[in-house]
């Protein structure tokens, strides 16, 4: 269970995360060491077990349909890199 | 003056009893921070001003008559809870200067506390690593050595309490972030249960481990700063609905009969022989006091550490996609197109470890690998969970290592992060797992202190605080002050 | 359509319905319509950093609703899942959805098509149907060449119900959107609006040769805004796709959006297989638990809804099923039907009532494009109306007189009666006295008709009728002819 250029490109794509040509050998190295650890689990003891997405035994608290925020966007845009009429501006989306 | 560098019950005393102000004692950490952060780097931001102005505060609630335990009492924060008004940036670029529109549930309950915030401490970015050397920001020293990594992600907290420039700082912990630094460091942390803190404004980076926790002087100092942060928070869904103890009643719980399981399989060829000494010599003085010794099984440390560096980064890079470039936080110069937008931002703003972990966690979530790597970790996790459980039936805490070795040198891991992640062996199960688990300080190997790890069932906090309280009675490690920071070093 | 011949269309519906609860689903924000940009998006909605989602009790109850409603199976627990993808209207990057254990699975709706004797019933099974956020909206009006972002809808509760591709027509879809549409508003659960998209329909059409049982490929529409440019949108992919396939081209599979002005489809991207959204359990969201009893309770608490009500038109006031089925179809149809039944008390004529509800009011409406709601005649207001009917003051026509002038904004039933005076004739001397004149004035026809010439019965009628101005009551007017005319020798 490695990870090969090609699918470390396609992984990065999905991440959102670009890669510098020069660099990726060097991460297809760090990464598989870093898979090598994944090895331990195909330890059959697994096969049957639940899996565990949580520790804690707990079921979803629930909230009233309330509605308690006030308008706040001229905080919450504060902290924003470009923004024109109250809304976040991004590069042309083209649909 | 030396009044200052004390217990935070000798601090509630002299602020109750008028021996100092709120403002003087403030003054007097601050004076430490500029005196010796330099060298340390273990701020990211400084906070004196709002720090003096909330002293002021404390004074005027002192003389009004109100005595709480922690009101007065100077703090830091790890730079991972979100705090209006003071920028919080996870020591990462990807933040910047950004401040937060509100406070973490955690800052809420230490400001009504009455507690006095001196700055936000260095880490590693977006708590990914167990040195200290991911920062933006750059690397922490260890007070102990200054070659020495303080550990991490909560490297920061753990140097400034070392050093004394605060009596007590938050930290968080994903798998190993406060036990670890805190041992390396020589000082008392605690990771509490997993949902006994409220992890709301605490920036996420695995979900369903991480768990805010305290770096102190001590457990009973611990205690005091846990009682006032843990508690049911219905803005986290994941918060325990459950009471808490009075943790400072409980220290002086009797240990008589107590069973310390002691893990066979975590004393073996993997762990330094020096620091497995120091333990044994500490396990050997909680007999003393009465415990009883069991030796026990706790197998699966590789496995756990499998499912963990698969689990962790998988929630990672889920949780970080939010850090886009377009609500907040950095964004490329120019973005060509959105794609270009996304990409060049997250590169950018991201540094090296935390792109490797959100690479190998998109990886372990993809189509096609879902199942071999991510439900194969989660089974796995239910294995370790049960390793657990079934260990508690032999025994009350478990005691053994926190790291296998002393901290080791600035650099030492850098060029091999898969080294780097064998450090968390030990504590990573804890996480996995939800369980509470403390560093105490237990002596030292040449220059670097050794902790040992208390491991306990969930929601035992009061427990194993008491078994460190208790033992920290007997014992002085916890009140070693490096040489350099001792009061009127050079 | 001949080129369908020898092809069967297959078709399944996504749905997404807003749910109406008052705060979104995951934060205290509101979800009302219409605001400002980004006032209704707090910093949950946004996404920014430490923030936690907590579930709103009521969506996972109206969630719940829905399934009781179509005989599903309602989870005891169900859990959150991750979507992740980048979009700019996606704050986190990733969506809060359902895959793994939804809240509802299975369950069926009962579809009508055709009318009268040709009316078709048919189950349609469903597959599931989850709880999920709703994403923001990109605006791409032109900011200096930047796409503008507003998160007013992010975290907007919706519940996705995806069918069983078991439809095979574009008016078996349609017939299948609207009685989940009618459910969801019964429920009231969902405003039902297509236009400020609070329930939007995705249609997933393949077409495959008949007799095969694999599934062709299929294409995605979306963007399909009311129930006719729904229709539309699913005829005309059958229509492409069938062309290309018997012009010898393979089907794509891909979304596609549906442009009402052209009346077609165009592609909106290809579906590729990078289409990874890696899914997992969202670790800040425990499994969602819904206590039996509770259940229980809220299946207790479900309102009459369009089966049931349908049958009861049926059997209670004897109406067509095809009259049932039009008045149950909306909600709003049914509660103006059962008012103006109710507000004429004891004179209540349920036939009358339905006849005029489906019948002049439905196409004034429809002429309008207004809702029933916006009816300028209340239901009070045609039930006068239909009083003066049924007691025979107005005839039928001189009652659709009455209605024009009453959408007309021109007054009550009983206040157009009087000034136009258009009381019926029901004095069987005056009748009398206007039958004799007629007949008096024309012999000749009424020797014609008593020599066996019976078809001029409806002449003297009309005859009648002009010189009543139409207001004389047709049943006695037909007697009083009758009785004067003696019977036509031929007739027998």
């Amino acid at each position: 269970m490695s990870l090969n250029p090609s699918q470390l490109k396609h992984v990065a794509h999905l991440s959102r995360i670009a890669l510098e040509e020069s660099k990726i050998p060097a991460l297809v190295q760090d990464l598989n060491a870093i898979l090598a650890f994944a090895e331990q689990l195909k330890d059959g003891r697994l096969d049957d077990l639940a899996p565990m997405a949580h520790p804690l035994d707990q079921q979803q608290p629930l909230r009233a349909d309330v509605v308690s925020e006030t308008n706040q966007r001229d905080i919450l845009l504060k902290g924003a890199p470009a923004t024109e009429q109250g809304l976040f501006l991004v590069p042309k989306v083209i649909e | 003056m030396s009044d200052y560098l004390q217990s935070l019950s000798h601090l509630r005393a002299g602020l109750d009893s008028g021996i100092f102000s709120a403002r003087e004692l403030t003054q007097y950490y601050l004076d430490r921070v500029s005196r010796f952060d330099g060298a340390l780097n273990a701020f990211i931001t400084k906070t004196p001003e709002r720090a003096l102005a909330a002293a002021d505060e404390a004074d005027q609630r002192l003389a009004a008559g109100e005595r709480a335990p922690l009101l007065g009492i100077p703090y830091a924060h790890k730079d991972i809870f979100c705090t209006a008004g003071v920028r919080t940036t996870c020591a990462s670029k990807m933040l910047g200067d950004w401040v937060a529109p509100y406070d973490a549930t955690v800052h809420q309950k230490l400001n009504a506390a009455g507690a006095v915030l001196l700055g936000k401490t260095n880490m590693d970015e977006f708590a990914m690593g167990s040195s200290n050397e991911n920062s933006a920001f750059g690397a922490v020293k260890n007070p102990w050595d200054h070659a020495a990594v303080p550990g991490g992600s909560s490297g920061g907290s753990a140097a400034a309490v070392a050093a004394r420039l605060v009596p007590v700082a938050t930290g968080t912990d994903t798998g190993g972030s406060i036990r670890q630094p805190a041992a390396y460091c020589g000082i008392t942390g605690i990771k509490p249960t997993y949902g006994r803190v409220s992890r709301f404004g605490m920036i996420a980076y695995a979900s369903s481990l991480d768990q805010g926790g305290v770096l102190a002087g001590s457990a009973e100092d611990c205690a005091l700063m846990l009682q006032a942060m843990a508690g049911h928070d219905p803005r986290d869904s994941t918060s325990a609905n459950q009471p808490v103890p009075d943790y400072v009643t409980e220290l002086d719980q009797p240990l008589a009969g107590l069973r310390v399981g002691v893990p066979r399989q975590w004393f073996t060829a993997g762990l330094d022989s020096v620091v497995a000494a120091r333990i044994e010599t500490a396990i050997a003085e909680l007999e003393s006091m009465g415990a009883q010794r069991v030796d026990i099984d706790l197998p699966d440390a590789e496995l756990a550490l499998a499912a963990y560096y698969l689990i962790a980064p998988a929630e990672a890079s889920s949780n970080l996609s939010r850090f886009d470039g377009v609500r907040f936080g950095y964004r490329c110069a120019e973005p060509r197109d959105l794609n270009d937008l996304y990409e060049r931002s997250r590169s950018e703003g991201f540094g090296e470890e935390v792109q490797r972990r959100i690479l190998i966690g998109t990886y372990a979530l993809s189509a096609g690998y879902y199942d071999a790597f991510y439900g194969r970790a989660q089974k796995a996790r239910r294995q370790i969970a049960a390793n657990f459980e079934a260990a508690f039936r032999d025994c009350d805490v478990i005691a053994g290592p926190v790291a296998p070795t002393v901290a080791f040198d600035l650099g030492a891991h850098m060029s091999d992060p898969a080294t780097m992640y064998l450090e968390d062996i030990y504590t990573i199960p804890v996480n996995l797992a939800g369980l509470p688990g403390m560093s105490v300080p237990v002596g030292f190997s040449g220059s670097r202190p050794v902790g040992m790890q208390l491991i306990g069932s969930p929601f035992t906090e009061g427990r194993l605080l008491a078994v460190a309280h208790q033992y920290q009675q007997r014992t002085d490690w916890h009140q070693q002050i490096p040489a350099a920071y001792r009061e009127g070093a050079a | 359509m001949s080129s369908m011949n020898g092809w069967e269309v297959v078709i399944g519906l996504e749905i997404h319905a807003q749910l109406a609860t008052k705060s979104k689903i995951f934060s205290g924000a509101s979800t009302a319509f219409g605001a400002e940009p980004n006032v209704q998006a707090c910093a949950v909605d946004l996404g920014l950093p430490g923030v936690l989602p907590v579930l709103n009790a009521e969506a996972v109850h109206m969630a719940a609703l829905f399934g009781l409603a179509i005989s599903a199976h309602v989870a005891p627990v169900s859990t959150f899942d991750r979507k992740n993808y980048f979009y700019p209207d996606l704050p986190k990057g990733y969506q809060i959805s359902q895959l793994a254990q939804p809240i509802v699975s299975g369950g069926s709706v009962t579809i009508t098509t055709g009318e009268g004797e040709k009316a078709v019933n048919k189950t349609i099974n469903l597959t599931r149907a989850h709880l999920e956020e709703d994403a923001g909206k990109s605006l791409h009006e032109d900011f200096a060449g930047m796409t503008g972002i507003d998160l007013n809808r992010a975290g907007t509760p919706l519940i996705e119900i995806v069918s069983e591709p078991e439809m095979r027509s574009a008016a078996e879809a349609v017939a299948y959107a609207r009685k989940v549409h009618a459910i969801v508003q019964y429920l009231g659960i969902c405003d039902g609006n297509m236009q400020e998209g609070s329930f939007r329909v995705d249609a997933n059409v393949s077409v495959r040769p008949k007799g095969e049982t694999k599934l062709g490929t299929r294409t995605e529409i979306k963007n399909v805004n009311s129930f006719r440019f729904l229709e539309r949108a699913i005829d005309y992919e059958i229509t492409r796709q069938i062309e290309l396939i018997e012009d010898g081209g393979t089907v794509q599979q891909q979304t596609r959006l549906y442009d009402p002005d052209k009346d077609e489809t165009r592609m909106m991207r290809t579906k590729e297989a990078a289409d990874d959204y890696r899914y997992f359990p969202d670790p800040d969201l425990l499994p969602v638990v819904i206590d039996q009893a509770l259940l229980a309770e809220w299946k207790a608490s479900l309102p009459e809804l369009p089966d049931a009500k349908a049958a009861r038109y049926q059997s209670e006031y004897g109406l067509s099923p095809y009259d049932a089925g039009v008045l149950t179809s909306a909600r709003a149809i049914a509660t103006y039907f059962e008012q103006t039944l109710n507000a004429m008390g004891s004179a209540a004529d349920a036939k009358l009532c339905a006849n005029w509800v489906t019948g002049a009011l439905a196409a004034q409406l429809n002429k309008a494009n207004l809702g029933i709601e916006q009816s300028p005649v209340t239901s009070d207001a045609l039930a006068g109306l239909l009083l003066r009917v049924a007691d025979n003051t107005l005839s039928n026509k001189l009652a659709k007189e009455v209605f024009d002038a009453m959408w007309a904004g021109e007054g009550d039933a009983d206040s157009i009666i009087d000034t136009r005076g258009l009381k019926q004739i029901t004095d069987s001397s005056a009748i009398e006295a206007m039958v004799d004149g007629i007949l008096a004035a024309n012999p000749d026809k009424v020797a014609e008709y008593r020599s066996g010439k019976d078809k001029l019965f409806g002449f003297f009628v009309g005859q009648v009728m002009k010189a009543a101005q139409g207001k004389a009551n047709p049943q006695q007017l037909n007697e009083v002819l009758k009785a004067r005319l003696g019977p036509s020798e031929g007739s027998s």
